[in-house]
Formats: structure tokens, sequence, C-alpha cells
């Protein structure tokens, strides 16, 4: 029950091994989070054209989901055996990237080819 | 017997740390994953698959965008909205993002106060969450509706351009508009549990009959958090890009 002061800290009562952390750092990242956010819409809404837009969306975007699960999904606190176990095959995702780049380039140039409308 | 005192240290070893506790908790014939409910590690594995399934959309959708010779819609002007006056740009999308950014705080101080043992704050939080969570996919369908009823987009043709439009908008917004709906509806349930003490009593579940605690507020905020993560990806390659 309510028996602790809304911003006390760890409490002995919590089980041993949940998560608990100073309420601080999740509303300095909530915070960030709203910045981030903003800014990624004002770089639709100032017009931003050509690789200075895409590479600030890159950004934002992975600053924000880097944010979200380093802090909100506690996974900075995790030891480093779930932390690899979750974080890299994603990342080999990269490579399914790098063959369906090629192939859509491909069937662009074909298109390009066989409907005469490439440019 | 004297051996056996010389290996006994009294007490578990603390795990090492860094790579070498890596090896170690993979190689160490117990559980992988340390100091973490099996619940926890099973929604992480859960989550691991739900990125898959997104990546094959977000890969399919780069995969149509780069191989259409028909220009592609330019979403910052089918999304704007006015409010009586100018049309803004991509303004339903933005609101959309900041309401799912507010409930992922919301759902951090859920959990937190789970941990706490604040039965009553953690119920409020898990609501309000699921009340933002509510809102966002009324939104979508607000979204939705504009587009069939007045645009007459399709999953087969638009009136903007590519004709992949259509069906990439509503496979990806329609997963993840899912995702939202099941979480919303899983946060009433835990928030229920919650209220009625089932945390701090240790009732069994109706579902797995074990003893919950307040770990499963945590796993819930999980999914939650994947679920705005998901949407972090989408706005910025679907709408923005």
């Amino acid at each position: 029950m309510a028996n602790t002061e809304p911003h006390a800290e760890a409490t002995a009562d919590a089980p041993p091994e949940g998560q608990q952390h100073p309420l601080g750092i999740y509303i300095k990242i909530w915070a960030l989070l709203f910045v981030l956010s903003t800014c990624s819409y004002l770089v639709d809404y100032l017009q931003f054209q050509g690789y200075l837009r895409w590479s600030l969306i890159i950004l934002f975007m992975l600053l924000k989901a880097g944010l979200i699960v380093a802090v909100f999904m506690h996974m900075m606190w995790e030891r480093l055996a779930l932390l690899y176990a979750i974080l890299i095959p994603p990342i080999l995702v990269m490579v399914f990237l790098f063959l369906m780049t090629h192939e859509a380039d491909n069937t662009f140039s074909l298109r390009g080819i066989f409907f005469g409308a490439g440019p | 017997m004297t051996q056996a005192e010389a290996t006994n240290t009294g007490e578990a070893l603390a795990p090492p740390d860094g790579l070498g506790g890596v090896v170690a908790d993979w190689s160490s014939d117990q559980r992988a994953f340390k100091k973490v409910p099996w619940g926890k590690a099973m929604m992480w594995i859960f989550l691991l698959s739900d990125t898959f399934i997104f990546s094959i959309f977000l890969l399919s959708y780069m995969t149509v965008r780069m191989s259409t010779t028909v220009p592609w819609p330019y979403p910052s002007e089918i999304f704007a909205l006015s409010f009586g006056g100018e049309p803004i740009p991509l303004i339903l999308i933005a609101i959309m993002t900041f309401i799912l950014i507010t409930s992922s705080g919301t759902m951090v101080l859920a959990v937190n106060y789970g941990y706490r043992s604040d039965r009553v704050r953690t119920m409020i939080y898990l609501v309000i969450t699921a009340l933002f969570g509510a809102t966002f996919v009324g939104m979508q369908a607000f979204e939705w509706t504009k587009l069939i009823v007045e645009e007459g987009v399709r999953p087969w043709t638009n009136p903007f351009g590519a004709p992949q439009f259509g069906s990439v908008f509503f496979m990806i917004t329609g997963f993840h508009g899912f995702h939202v709906s099941v979480g919303v509806l899983f946060l009433f349930i835990i928030a229920r549990k919650v209220w009625r003490g089932d945390f701090d009593t240790g009732k069994r579940g109706f579902f797995t009959s074990r003893k919950g605690n307040y770990q499963t507020v945590e796993i819930m905020g999980l999914y939650w958090h994947f679920v705005d993560l998901v949407w972090v990806f989408i706005f910025a390659f679907f709408y923005l890009w």
C-alpha cells in the first residue's frame, strides 16, 4: 500500500529483481523525447529537402529509439547477456536492407526499360 | 569434510561483468538471463520477433517505393489538417506522436510506483496510459475514415500517385494500430488487477495460475514502450521521408 513518500528511494519490500530507479531520470528523458519529436516534426514543417532531410530524420529517429530502449525499457541496466541477445539480431536486418535496395534498383531499371517511363 | 569447507564460500558468487559476463551467463548451465524474471525474458523475445515483423513491413515498403516509376504521394500534404485557416502539414500525425510519447511517460510512472507498492498511483497511471492509447487509436480511425471516405484511398489505388501507397499505408498503420488496441486492452486488465490488489496479496492469475507481482506492470510497460518505438520508425520512414 501507499506507505512510502512519492519521491522516496527504493523500499525494502520491493521485489529484489525489479528495475527501480529515481523518477528524475525518467522525467528528463521524457522531456528530451518531446524535444526530439518536435525537432523531427520541424524537419517536415521547415521543408528541408534532400540529404539534409534524410540525415536529420535518421538522426532524430535513432536518438529517440535509443532513449526509449535504454531508459524506458531499462536496457542500460540489464546484464549484457540479455542486451546482446535482443539488440544484435535486429542489426542483422541491415543485411536484408542491403539486399532489398539492390533488388529494388534492379526492378526500377527494368521497369524503365520495358515501360519506357524511367528517368 | 575439510575439502568441502575449502570450496564452500557460504554464498553465491556475484556473476562477472563485461564480455566475460556474457560468456559466463550463456555457458553457466543454468538460466542464461540472470536477474531477469522469466516473464520479462519471454516478453523481450516476443518483442524481438515483433521487431522482425515490422522490419519486414518497412523493408517491403522501401522496396515498392524505390522500384515504382510513378511519383510517390507526398504525406506532408495528405495528412495536413486545417483548423479554420491555412492547412498545417502533417499536424495530425505530429499530435498522435506526442500522445504516444506522453503515454510512454505515464507508463514509466506506473512501473515506478508499482515497485514502490503504491497501488493507487500505479492503477491511476495505468488507466491514464490506456486512455492516451485509446485516444491514439481514435485519431487513427479518424485518419483512416478521412482517407477512405473523403480521399478515396484504396489498397490498390489512390488519387495522389503510386498505387502501392494505399496497401503500404493500410498494412503498416493497421498492424501498428492493432498493437496499440491490444495494448490498451491489456493495460485495462493489468489496471484492474492492480486496483483489486492482486499483486499485493499474491492472488493467482486466472490464466497461468501463478502468483502475480509488480513485475507484471514492468513487462506490460515493455510491450507499451515497444509500440511507441515502432511508431518512431513508422513516423520517420512513412510520414517524414
